[in-house]
């Protein structure tokens, strides 16, 4: 509204025909931008899925329109087991696919929840009480938590390399959220922080007279009312780990593998087997796109907060 | 937290500290007391077997690790028991103190210590300090001060990135139809991994003979679209992805601060005479610039762990001209297996991140009073 907008409301009274056609070039503009964008970010979606559905000779001839230049066809699906024709019978590469799926579900399940928990109760503490612990107050221990941000995974991922060697956790899935929960728990706290501040303490006051225990008001008074900033919390931690591949690349072999090296190991061994590559591609991706579609109102919420103060 | 003078800020006159019996007391200190020695114990059998002092113990070292959660929980119990109410609340940050301790400052400094070996994981000669050898070799290694440069390089797209997020808030941000299909379409690339990005558009829409980006190339004129053969179209192709995955990130924080601005102060510029573009540099953006400064900063803090795509597309060719620290070291260890020089070139580059970014907060912190002053 700031700026192109102010031009749109004053240009009501006692307009000239300048005026008017200004307005109307601006408008073009700011439109065919947007098209233009949103086309950008689109047209790689698009071409995923169309190429999924195509033969050789489509990807070959350039074909971009279902229909009009090509015909659809389950190739891609097929190869994964994911066609209709395909679906019911036994199928080991759907086997794979469907564990590596699952791999990923579960490790960004558990590590966002556990992350969403060490973080959210850090962060009431910190914006509700003082601590000393040694020389460190409240600000040193947040500045401790959200530097953590900074941290390069390279810079962790030999070391743990060795470490889950001798603890057995090499290509296993408890290590593999371990390290995930680390990786979003700076995250969960700033939002959680900035959560917490914005709640009144007067509730929490009413409900330690009314006889609630310091933990009593926070899960049943403080929780239910932070719960949307939970849940952006909550979901920004999935995308991340969901997508998370340095790790997962490198501590995980056979058993714990997720989608992403999935996608990633077939990248190279298959060359141009697009259909299938392109049916994966969308079969990885299609989970992410149904959330940020659903739930971009907690997204949004999420990372806008922390960047206004 | 033992000496903990846990003042609440504002709950404390509510709640009087309930005393604490001195029998409770005593329980809290034994429990802790037989969590220690558990450990203690187990930690010590684990070393003396390792060292093949003694014939019996554990194969792998997973036992310390449970000892060591039973020790946290017999930390966490003691406190409540010990210090009452003043416990209950050190249990807030307790349980991600100790986890950032074990997943960070433990690993950490155990890195530091490999960072001085030589350690090939392959070999069967086990770990051998080395002294200073890593840094001579970082110092001589061109493929490590390539990488380098590189990351000065993709930090500097941040800008541009700015630039474009920037345009795409305000004109979010303006008086349009179908905002909210906009916003959901822009914000759909931050959804995608970068390892389906590096396939969907790296691999297959820049494909030099029929992918649509190629096509495209060709019709506005360029005969042999190859993206990934010259350095410096590799490393522009690289940027181009990654912009496309990271630009809605600051694009949402940004937009969120435009909408912080309050409406009166923009109407109060026009009423003054200022027209748009006069309201956007002298009102909206300096209103807006501590936002832009978190947007770039934590973007910039993403942008200096990109691997993921040029790991997948390039493997950082050509000739490591794509190359990012993250990707080199993935590489070194993938060819090489050798733990202790890769961990030396990531204890420097985190030592060079956190120089970076002190001086950067610091810059942007005086430039932030200098503009505040000059506003005044």
């Amino acid at each position: 509204m700031a700026v192109l907008g102010s031009r749109f409301e004053d240009a009501v009274p006692m307009e000239t025909g300048q005026d008017r056609l200004r307005r109307i070039l601006v408008r073009t503009i700011v439109y065919g931008i947007l098209a233009a964008w949103a086309f950008i970010c689109l047209f790689p979606i698009y071409w995923t899925v169309t190429t999924s559905f195509k033969l050789a000779p489509n990807v070959m001839q350039g074909h971009l329109i279902p229909f009009v230049d090509f015909t659809p066809q389950w190739r891609g699906w097929q190869s994964l087991g994911l066609s209709p024709d395909s679906i019911f019978q036994t199928s080991t590469v759907r086997a794979e696919f469907v564990k590596r799926f699952m791999n990923s579900v579960v490790a960004s399940l558990s590590a966002s929840s556990l992350a969403l928990i060490l973080g959210s109760t850090a962060a009431y503490g910190l914006t509700r009480f003082n601590y000393r612990f040694l020389w460190m107050g409240n600000k040193d221990i947040s500045f401790f938590f959200l530097s953590q941000l900074i941290l390069p995974p390279v810079v962790l991922a030999l070391p743990f390399l060795v470490l889950y060697k001798e603890l057995a956790l090499l290509d296993s899935l408890v290590g593999l959220i371990l390290l995930y929960t680390l990786m979003v728990l700076p995250i969960v706290i700033w939002i959680m922080r900035d959560q917490f501040r914005g709640i009144p303490v007067d509730l929490e006051e009413a409900a330690l007279v009314d006889g609630l225990s310091t933990w009593g008001a926070f899960l049943r008074i403080v929780v239910p009312i932070a719960l949307p900033g939970m849940v952006a919390a909550f979901i920004l931690s999935l995308i991340l780990c969901w997508n998370e591949y340095f790790f997962a690349a490198l501590l995980t072999s056979t058993d714990a593998k997720t989608l992403p090296v999935m996608v990633a190991s077939q990248t190279g061994s298959q060359g141009i087997n697009w259909w299938s590559m392109a049916a994966l591609s969308t079969a990885a991706i299609a989970p992410l796109v149904i959330v940020g579609i659903l739930l971009e109102r907690y997204i949004i919420a999420g990372m806008a907060t922390g960047a206004v103060k | 937290m033992d000496n903990a003078a846990a003042l609440p800020l504002v709950l404390d006159q509510v709640v009087r500290s309930d005393p604490v019996s001195h029998g409770r007391r005593r329980l809290g200190a034994a429990i802790l007391a037989a969590g220690s020695l558990i450990l203690a114990a187990i930690l010590i059998l684990q070393i003396l077997y390792k060292a093949d002092a003694i014939a019996f113990g554990f194969v792998t070292w997973r036992p310390v690790l449970y000892a060591y959660l039973l020790w946290a929980v017999t930390l966490g119990i003691s406190q409540v028991l010990r210090r009452g109410e003043a416990g209950a609340r050190a249990l807030f940050v307790l349980p991600a103190i100790l986890f950032i301790i074990s997943m960070v400052v433990f690993p950490l400094l155990f890195g530091l210590y490999i960072s001085f070996t030589d350690w090939n994981l392959s070999s069967t000669m086990g770990r051998r300090l080395n002294g200073f050898d890593n840094i001579r070799q970082m110092w001589r290694d061109p493929f490590y001060w390539n990488a380098l440069y590189n990351m000065v390089l993709y930090t500097l797209a941040v800008l541009v990135e700015y630039a474009i997020a920037f345009g795409l808030a305000l004109l979010l941000h303006s008086q349009i139809r179908a905002r909210k299909f906009f916003r959901v379409v822009f914000l759909l690339p931050l959804m995608l991994s970068p390892v389906a990005v590096s396939w969907m558009v790296g691999k297959s829409m820049m494909e030099i003979r029929f992918g649509p980006v190629a096509n495209f190339a060709r019709w506005l004129g360029w005969d042999t679209p190859a993206f990934f053969t010259d350095p410096w179209f590799a490393r522009i192709s690289i940027m181009v992805m990654d912009a496309w995955t990271f630009i809605p990130l600051m694009m949402i924080m940004l937009l969120a601060g435009l909408q912080a601005v309050p409406k009166e102060v923009t109407e109060a510029a026009k009423v003054d005479g200022a027209n748009s573009w006069q309201t956007f540099w002298r009102v909206v953006f300096p209103l807006t610039l501590p936002v832009s400064i978190t947007a770039i900063l934590i973007r910039i803090i993403f942008k200096l762990k990109i691997a993921d795509i040029i790991i997948n597309v390039t493997s950082g060719g050509p000739g490591g001209a794509t190359d990012s620290v993250t990707s080199f070291i993935f590489r070194e260890y993938r060819d090489r297996s050798n733990v202790g020089y890769g961990t030396l070139l990531a204890m420097v580059y985190l030592v060079m991140i956190v120089v970076f970014l002190t001086v950067l907060l610091n810059l942007f912190g005086r430039w932030m009073r200098g503009y505040d002053q000059q506003e005044a």
